[in-house]
């Protein structure tokens, strides 16, 4: 998206000078400025899905597309209700919309324990939204265990953010 | 493997052997040598010199010169004399591995002439410090295999401790040797052998947010190494199948976390267990009939069940908490699983039909993965606590908790089929990156296992037939 529209300004600047004028400008329209993309990153940092138009306005229009946990916990604190609520109300507002949930773990536990435990935490946010409206058969569930971080240090910091739930839009 | 038969009588004639013959050497498989062996043993020539556990004052000084060869010929596994030096490295990093034994460097090693096989230079080996002696011999039949001799010879005593001959086909000429290791380590510690053995474990790559795992085979000490999926998916926990046919793992294909079991003759991968529910975590039973794994259901996790040949699962344990981690004991009579029932994780187990689920884990920290020793009597574990990541063992009751590591990340402990060595993986603080480690029963023997990425999840398989 970000490459197509400076050529497209381009493309328009060279017409309209054509159209209007058969000496050069004095001056040279700005050159467009080389943004760089990020390569796609998975969505979620999972396996599944592409960023699609739909989520990506989900994205920018709730309040956040994770929760949080504390340490060997799935329980959905005040701060995360919050965030529910919001993707709650969209989702109730696009009922065709379909998500997963994907549960996360940090390093500093066992890998079959923490396959369970993001299991836990993935059903944790589905109930929750279930109970705002949205309907269960719209929402499957995946959990990474500490498979899939999204933050890479060894330390509270970067762990606090990897102990997560975080709903992907699948249409 | 192919064992002829000859009697034990021939190899008395052949100790003054010229060049040219090739002394025979008695099969140990051959009923005959197995009677003499044990009847050896008990007359008190089979005493063991090497206290496994009781503490070793220090390593076996050990010589294991370059096997001669009869005949120099070439063959599909290479030269008999580069096989000849070849298996004597393979011997000497087996036992030097084992943190027993002291190999004898090389420049002290003499050249062993073909008739000095059976006639040891014990005054020679006696001066570099050696208590005992390996010598072997390579010979190229004709129909193809390859016969390798191993002696073992106490040099203090100047006695011959052990004597066998292993019929191997090129592909498996590294099988010799380790089979040759197995005997010397056996006859000199009484315990049971493990270098010729296979570990399945899971290849790792790439950087710690997207991390590349393939599934992966290879010999013990890391020679002869495969990788067995293409790391478009995650795949976790292998275990090799006691009859070492298969490997059950799990993996994500298509999104959906399954346990599928990859045929090793066929290359075939075929999914055993897959539905719309979390299947991780599984383990064979010793008979390998059955698999036992975790499935969570409604988000809560279980112990089930089912047929190695796929059915219906039955579930074995059913509490609130997370269950999972479920294995054998050897006789297939208990199951030893984690569970958080009670709050952390600890270690419990049950009978095979899931009655008498008790907690056996008090030592204060949190446990996770156990793994029965294949000799009943210990069950490995990682343990977290202090920040740390330590493996350890216990007895099945739960009592003698012993920690045999101390480092950041140590987990997934899997034990060879001794008894006495333990296979796990080490994950460095920071890069996260994982290294298969080993460690034996006194916890001073550690080392790292060669593999050609990263490496995590690893499964020791059975001394192969």
């Amino acid at each position: 998206m970000t490459k197509l529209v400076p050529s497209l300004m381009l493309g328009v600047a060279l017409v309209a000078t054509a159209a209007c004028s058969k000496k050069p400008p004095k001056e040279l329209p700005p050159a467009p400025t080389e943004t760089p993309v990020a390569p796609t990153q998975p969505y979620g940092n999972g396996e599944t899905t592409q960023a699609t138009p739909l989520s990506e306005q989900f994205r920018r229009e709730v309040t956040s597309d994770t929760i949080h946990f504390a340490l060997d916990q799935f329980d959905v604190d005040q701060e995360s209700r919050g965030i529910l609520d919001s993707q709650a109300k969209w989702l109730v507002a696009h009922p065709n919309v379909r998500i997963t949930l994907e549960g996360h773990c940090d390093e500093r536990g066992t890998r079959e324990y923490n396959l369970a435990l993001g299991d836990r935490r993935a059903n944790a946010a589905k109930n929750y939204l279930a109970a705002q409206g949205v309907s269960a058969d719209r929402i499957t569930t995946i959990s990474y265990g500490k498979e899939r971080p999204i933050a890479t240090g060894s330390d509270e910091a970067a762990w606090a953010q990897n102990r997560r739930a975080v709903t992907l839009v699948l249409n | 493997m192919k064992f002829p038969t000859l009697a034990l009588a021939t190899l008395c004639l052949a100790s003054t052997a010229h060049a040219q013959t090739t002394p025979p050497p008695p099969i140990a498989n051959s009923p005959q040598a197995q009677a003499q062996a044990s009847q050896a043993a008990q007359q008190g020539a089979g005493q063991p010199v090497i206290d496994i556990v009781g503490g070793i004052s220090a390593p076996m000084p050990i010589a294991i010169p370059t096997m001669p060869t009869s005949a120099v010929v070439d063959t599909p596994a290479g030269s008999t004399d580069v096989l000849g030096q070849k298996l004597a490295d393979i011997i000497t990093n087996d036992l030097r591995g084992s943190g027993l034994f002291t190999p004898v460097p090389p420049a002290q090693l003499r050249t062993v002439s073909f008739p000095e096989v059976t006639a040891p230079a014990y005054d020679y080996w006696g001066g570099t410090g050696a208590q005992s002696l390996v010598q072997g011999y390579v010979r190229a039949n004709s129909n193809g295999t390859l016969t390798v001799g191993c002696y073992l010879y106490d040099v203090l005593s100047k006695v011959e401790l052990v004597r066998q001959g292993f019929v191997v086909s090129p592909g498996d000429w590294r099988r010799a040797g380790h089979k040759c290791a197995d005997a010397i380590y056996s006859r000199l510690t009484g315990e049971g052998p493990y270098f010729d053995t296979q570990v399945v474990y899971i290849a790792e790559t790439g950087p710690k947010n997207r991390r590349r795992k393939q599934l992966a085979i290879m010999d013990q000490d890391g020679a002869n190494h495969r990788f067995l999926t293409n790391g478009q998916s995650i795949t976790l926990t292998p275990r090799l199948s006691p009859k070492l046919n298969a490997i059950l793992y799990m993996s994500f294909e298509r999104d959906r976390p399954s346990i599928h079991v990859y045929d090793l003759n066929s290359r075939q991968d075929r999914t055993l267990v897959s539905n719309l529910a979390l299947n991780f975590a599984p383990h064979w039973s010793p008979d390998a009939r059955y698999v036992l794994f975790s499935m969570s259901v409604g988000a809560n996790t279980d112990i089930y069940r089912v047929p190695a040949t796929g059915g219906s699962p039955e579930r074995l344990t059913n509490s609130p908490g997370i269950d999972t981690g479920g294995s054998y004991s050897p006789d297939g009579s208990k199951i030893v699983f984690e569970s958080d029932r009670g709050g952390t994780q600890q270690l419990y187990v049950m009978n095979a039909d899931g009655s008498n689920q008790h907690r056996i884990s008090f030592g204060g920290g949190r446990y996770a993965a156990p793994a029965w020793s294949p000799r009943g009597d210990q069950i490995a574990f990682t343990r977290m606590g202090g920040g740390a990541f330590r493996i350890g063992v216990m007895n099945p009751s739960g009592g003698g908790e012993q920690l045999l590591t101390n480092s950041w990340g140590d987990e997934g402990p899997s034990w060879a089929p001794n008894g006495r060595v333990i296979i796990f993986f080490r994950s460095a603080q920071g890069s996260g990156r994982p290294d298969l480690w080993t460690v034996d029963l006194t916890g001073r023997a550690t080392r790292k296992v060669p593999t050609p990425l990263d490496g995590s999840d690893p499964n020791w398989g059975a001394v192969r037939p």
